[in-house]
């Protein structure tokens, strides 16, 4: 079968050929911020065992999660967290059916951007 | 046919038979979490970083420790259930099998970690 339209043909995109958009990249960050909760979800786990295991060791796990560096780590993790979980509404609003006109999804994106960060320095202030 | 409802009509379809369960159990976990979440920023946070005596007590108390459990049993299984899709997305073949058994195993390991240590504190 000879192809004539070879290389004419609309494709279909790809990461490296396409234009990046807002939705595009919101939506890969919810990927993101939902994996890179493991390292949180650790650390939280340890520092619950260490307080399960007695004051020693405890005092250890405590001072290196809120050391400057777990500090870091605790805050991205509070802030992925807070992500996820608006980016995790704007998919069960989707679910419904409905939000999926250009204008209502360039508005849950900076929605959930900006939520994000308003939560976490929400969290910050209340903590 | 007429009496069938969309979930009805989409159950067992696709490779794996089990897809509209594997969505159905994303969709639980996700509205549950919507609710511990944010118990958990607001009862763990503030304890985070406490002497030991009062990290102790505090979870002693039925509150925080269950919304802790439940957090961490909840967001481990909503875990495995995701990362399975990244996988899936993302793999294939033995290394897809691997992984995905690994993040299983993982997901459970931690949750049972955790509820461990949340019982042993409380008790």
């Amino acid at each position: 079968m000879a192809d004539v339209n070879r290389g004419n043909r609309p494709l279909s995109p790809h990461l490296q050929v396409y234009r990046p958009q807002l939705n595009m990249i919101t939506s890969i960050l919810t990927r993101i911020t939902g994996i890179s909760l493991l390292v949180g979800a650790f650390l939280i786990v340890w520092w619950f065992i260490a307080a399960a295991s007695g004051p020693e060791y405890y005092a250890y796990a405590n001072a290196i999660i809120t050391s400057w560096f777990g500090d870091l780590v605790m805050l991205g993790s509070l802030w992925a967290l807070w992500y996820h979980a608006l980016a995790g509404v704007r998919h069960l609003v989707w679910d419904t059916g409905r939000g999926f006109d250009l204008d209502t999804v360039a508005k849950m994106s900076w929605g959930v951007i900006v939520g994000s960060f308003a939560l976490t320095v929400f969290t910050i202030i209340v903590i | 046919m007429g009496y069938m409802t969309d979930r009805k009509r989409a159950e067992g379809l696709g490779s794996a038979h089990d897809g509209t369960r594997h969505f159905w159990s994303m969709t639980v976990s996700s509205v549950g979490l919507l609710v511990l979440v944010p118990l958990f920023v607001f009862t763990f946070g503030p304890i985070l970083g406490a002497p030991y005596e009062q990290v102790s007590s505090y979870f002693a108390r039925p509150f925080p420790a269950i919304v802790a459990a439940l957090t961490i049993l909840v967001g481990m299984m909503h875990f495995k259930n995701g990362v399975q899709v990244a996988i899936e997305d993302y793999t294939d073949g033995l290394t897809r099998k691997v992984l995905i058994i690994a993040a299983i195993c993982m997901s459970y390991a931690l949750a049972a970690t955790g509820l461990f240590a949340i019982a042993r504190i409380a008790l």
